[in-house]
């Protein structure tokens, strides 16, 4: 755009801006048209629904005397935070307050990087339950790449407010499990909004929701199939064979075109749009797999077409192949106890997540679950004393990665957030006491600098639209409607 | 809501691995009428929750299967075991008020699910105690987390009678039954997987009619059951005898409800029919604390939901716990409730959280231990450490209500070991070295 600026003539850049304004409408053959042709992360559009996310209004805020858990397996005692302009800018033990700012005693308080949930479905399976909101699974088909599970999320949905009372700053909410490719997943910052975009984590990459095992044959197995594990597995290859054919078909076009021959663009597929930018690895795998063989399985799969699974979800046998995980740079999502309620559940064990790491590969805690998560620095409590009690040396500085920094690694935002360091968003928790209990809750939570939520004000506490009016007096609870 | 397999539980027919259905490699237990040697735990933090209190520094004797003193610098009898339980809590074993222990392994799976009766009305004959396997993995599981009673029930089915509860044991079987009939399940609000198509009106026309039945076929059971003696109540004989129990008001009805009116309604119905009445759910029930106290109506809670998750449960709070205790009633605890038997051993994690949420910690731990011995009428036996009942007692390495774990279990006097199909997963991959012997050997 800079060389239009040039133009002397306003006539000339309308011109200009119309033809523009053209050749975004007939995409993709205009867009970009320097670009290297065979990149497709140049050529496909990848943000239809930008974010139109605004950090909320914050003051400058020191909170300290407190313990520190950064995220990066360092505790500070008396330590020190201080929040600017909606980033950490220090974090230590003597920081002095600048002028004006609001300080926090953190006497007998800790503060964590906000937790980040990489799996949920508050907003698309919403609170109160109904078929009207039903909207987390496009079971009519069971490859379905063209969804986006941010056309489903339902911002009223009061489990947000409740997560943020639990200290969740971010979360992705993926489509579910009815589908081989089940779409693509979005990341949220836990703002309250009347629109979708505007909860959007800015810069965040997109994912691809894709599951194994049981569910997709439940759904399909008497409905055209898959119908067994095999059948799962021809899926995911057909499918990604069709986005291989697909982006030669555009590459071959682009080519020409670079070539000035003239000729007619291929239909454009918007579900293969989305494989094709996943095998150009510009959007990885998020993929809900139980079993360690299947796990190995995919990855197997992702090496024959060259995409990239980010983590296993779910993932309860992932202790029994932690070595492979490590050696392929993939992240366990993993329950700290849930277990049994299916066949390939059987085998979780609680010192799954402990083992894994022990085992030097990225793991993580996730909920799945609008009561889950608001309580995931208990779950990891209970994952952190299940490994400690056969024998791990696990600090609690070190297991408060579990729901901070190793999400943010497995989400691709830990440049952005997930730990307590200079010049990453102010996503911060201050907690009433040690987070790894029981008793203690989550008293303050800011996101980007801003104070989203705060346990002792009423007028900090979001509730959703939803709620209002509900009971007589409106006497509900505590904090966001609890 | 665990919502991605909660939206895809469409019942299927799947062949289950004939592997499921042999016992697990564990410890034997210890051989079934052997005279056990009295036990002394010395130097524990004794929460009696009965006579003795609580003691700073206390001793139990177990002998005989059952608690035979508890106090300070208790003499250690000939042959004792002596276990110093060096200043570590230990609490009566605790009590989870509706789970499906033993009669369901694996949710999913239906051959392994016998909590729900497949009929169209009731089900009120459909009694747990014709399915409980004592063999189930789950039991291991949720005893080394330091439950050692249950309440296993009927899950909803499609009718308004759900069946019989009992009461279990989760020590040396095979008989884990410590009360049958404890209860009849009834739904008297749109919950559940049914919601979407019940009536209140339907619903509580039917329950009535059922029990008019059943009252109707009681007064005059005899004269029935002569040659000849027809029968002119539409409901199943089994359904009328099954709420015999029930109508004279020895065993509770056990009315799953949510909203504020249906368990408004419930809890009039049952002081008007003079019907004793346990409310399970219950997520509104901090709205009816008068009604609930005045009638003795003890609910079972799960103390960490306060999400609308259907429109009946709209005003679903933290507070819940806090609200009912204080108000009087009596407040009894399930684990989570998305899968009440799997984490059974989630139970006293739901206490801790009610206490986090203002309920006193004393009164949590009654809703797990004391509580539930008198409202499933096993006080007798059970609930507290006082001498003369079931030596049911557990030491833990820390606060019990706050994340803690056993070191050690008794249920009826017998040591459990603290072993589990899932603690022998562990142990298998806990050295992951691909070494010999294969993992399938170690």
């Amino acid at each position: 755009m800079d060389s239009n600026n040039s133009l002397p003539a306003w006539g000339a850049a309308a011109i200009v801006i119309v033809t523009l304004v053209l050749a975004w409408a007939i995409w993709p053959s205009a867009h970009k048209s320097s670009a290297n042709e065979t990149n497709v992360a140049d050529q496909f559009p990848n943000d239809q629904f930008p974010s139109t996310y605004k950090p909320l209004p914050s003051h400058t805020t020191l909170i300290r005397n407190a313990t520190i858990l950064t995220g990066t397996d360092r505790e500070i005692a008396g330590g020190a935070v201080l929040l600017q302009e909606g980033k950490i800018v220090a974090v230590g033990t003597n920081i002095a307050a600048p002028d004006g700012a609001t300080i926090i005693d953190g006497t007998g308080k800790f503060v964590t990087p906000g937790i980040i949930d990489i799996h949920s479905h508050v907003g698309v399976y919403p609170a109160p339950g109904s078929q009207a909101s039903d909207d987390g699974n496009e079971a009519t088909k069971p490859t379905t790449p063209e969804v986006r599970s941010e056309n489903s999320v339902w911002p009223q949905d009061p489990g947000f407010t409740r997560a943020l009372a639990g200290g969740v700053t971010t979360l992705e909410i993926l489509p579910g499990s009815a589908n081989l490719i089940g779409g693509r997943s979005v990341v949220l910052k836990n703002v309250t909004a009347p629109t979708t975009q505007a909860m959007k984590f800015p810069g965040a990459p997109y994912d691809l929701k894709m599951a194994c095992g049981e569910n997709p044959k439940r759904v399909y197995g008497e409905k055209g199939g898959p119908q067994t594990l095999m059948g799962d597995v021809a899926g995911y290859r057909m499918a990604f064979q069709k986005a291989v054919d697909y982006r030669a078909k555009w590459r071959a076009y682009w080519k020409a075109k670079k070539a000035g021959k003239e000729v007619d663009a291929p239909d454009r597929d918007i579900g293969l749009e989305t494989l094709a930018l996943v095998l150009d690895r510009q959007i990885p795998v998020q993929m809900h797999c139980y079993r360690s063989d299947q796990m190995a399985t995919m990855i197997d799969v992702s090496k024959e077409f060259g995409f990239r699974i980010a983590a296993f979800h779910h993932a309860v046998e992932a202790y029994k192949i932690a070595d492979l995980l490590r050696r392929n740079n993939i992240c366990a999502v993993m329950w700290a106890d849930w277990w049994g309620f299916k066949l390939e559940a059987y085998d979780a064990i609680p010192e799954g997540i402990a083992l894994v790491d022990a085992a030097g590969a990225c793991v993580m805690i996730h909920s799945d679950s609008d009561t889950g998560i608001q309580r995931l620095n208990q779950e990891v409590a209970v994952a952190m004393l299940a490994g400690r009690r056969i024998g791990l040396n696990i600090p609690r500085a070190h297991a408060v990665a579990w729901m901070t920094r190793n999400p943010a690694q497995a989400l691709g935002i830990l440049d952005k957030t997930g730990t307590l360091e200079k010049g990453k968003m102010a996503d911060v928790v201050v907690w009433d006491g040690d987070p790894f209990s029981v008793y203690t809750h989550a008293e303050k939570v800011f996101i980007d600098g801003a104070l989203t939520y705060d346990r002792d004000d009423p007028a900090r506490s979001p509730r959703s639209d939803f709620e209002l009016g509900q009971l007589p007096g409106e006497n509900r609870t505590g904090g966001a409607g609890q | 809501m665990r919502y991605s397999v909660i939206a895809l539980s469409v019942a299927a027919a799947l062949a289950i691995s004939a592997a499921l259905a042999q016992p697990v490699h564990a410890p034997a237990p210890p051989t079934s009428g052997t005279p056990n040697p009295p036990i002394l735990i010395q130097h524990g933090h004794i929460y009696s929750l009965g006579a003795a209190g609580t003691l700073a520094d206390g001793d139990v004797l177990i002998e005989n299967g059952k608690i035979a003193a508890v106090g300070s610098s208790l003499p250690a009898p000939p042959g004792a075991t002596v276990i110093n339980a060096q200043g570590k809590p230990v609490t009566p074993g605790l009590m989870a008020s509706y789970t499906q222990l033993g009669i369901e392994e694996i949710e999913e799976v239906a051959e392994t699910n016998d909590s729900r009766a497949d009929q169209d009305i009731d089900a009120a004959a459909f009694d747990v105690t014709d399915a409980i396997n004592p063999n189930s993995t789950l039991i291991p599981i949720a005893r080394i987390a330091g439950v050692t009673r249950a309440l296993t029930a009927p899950v909803m089915g499609s009718g308004v009678f759900y069946g019989q509860a009992a009461v279990i044991h989760l020590g040396q079987g095979p008989d884990l039954v410590v009360k049958h009939a404890a209860g009849v399940l009834v739904s008297l609000g749109p919950i559940g997987e049914n919601r979407e198509r019940v009536r209140r009106p339907d619903t509580w026309a039917k329950f009535r009619e059922t029990m008019d039945d059943a009252r109707e076929y009681w007064a005059q059971r005899a004269r029935y059951h002569q040659p000849g003696g027809a029968r002119d109540q539409r409901s199943n004989r089994i359904d009328l005898d099954a709420l015999g129990p029930v109508i004279q008001g020895q065993e509770p009805l056990i009315v799953h409800a949510e909203r504020a009116s249906d368990i408004r309604e419930a809890v009039a119905y049952g002081q008007a029919q003079k019907i004793r009445m346990i409310i399970l759910g219950g997520q509104e029930a901090w709205m009816v604390t008068k009604e609930l106290a005045e009638a003795h109506v003890p609910v079972i809670i799960d103390a960490e939901l306060n999400l609308p998750d259907y429109f009946a449960d709209i005003g679903a709070t933290l507070k819940n716990a806090t609200r009912l205790d204080a108000a009087g009633v009596t407040v009894l605890f399930m684990p989570q409730s998305d899968d009440p038997s799997q984490y059974a051993r989630t139970l006293a994690q739901i206490a801790g959280n009610a206490v986090a949420n203002g309920m006193p910690w004393d009164h949590a731990l009654a809703a797990i231990t004391r509580n539930p011995a008198q409202a499933w009428g096993i006080a007798d036996s059970y609930g507290t450490l006082d001498p003369g009942k079931d030596a049911d007692v557990v030491i833990w390495d820390g606060d019990p209500l706050n994340l803690s774990a056993p070191t050690s279990v008794f249920i009826k006097g017998i040591d459990m070991p603290l072993v589990s199909r899932q603690t022998l997963l562990r142990d298998r991959y806990r050295d992951l070295k691909r070494k010999y012997p294969p993992f399938s050997y170690r």
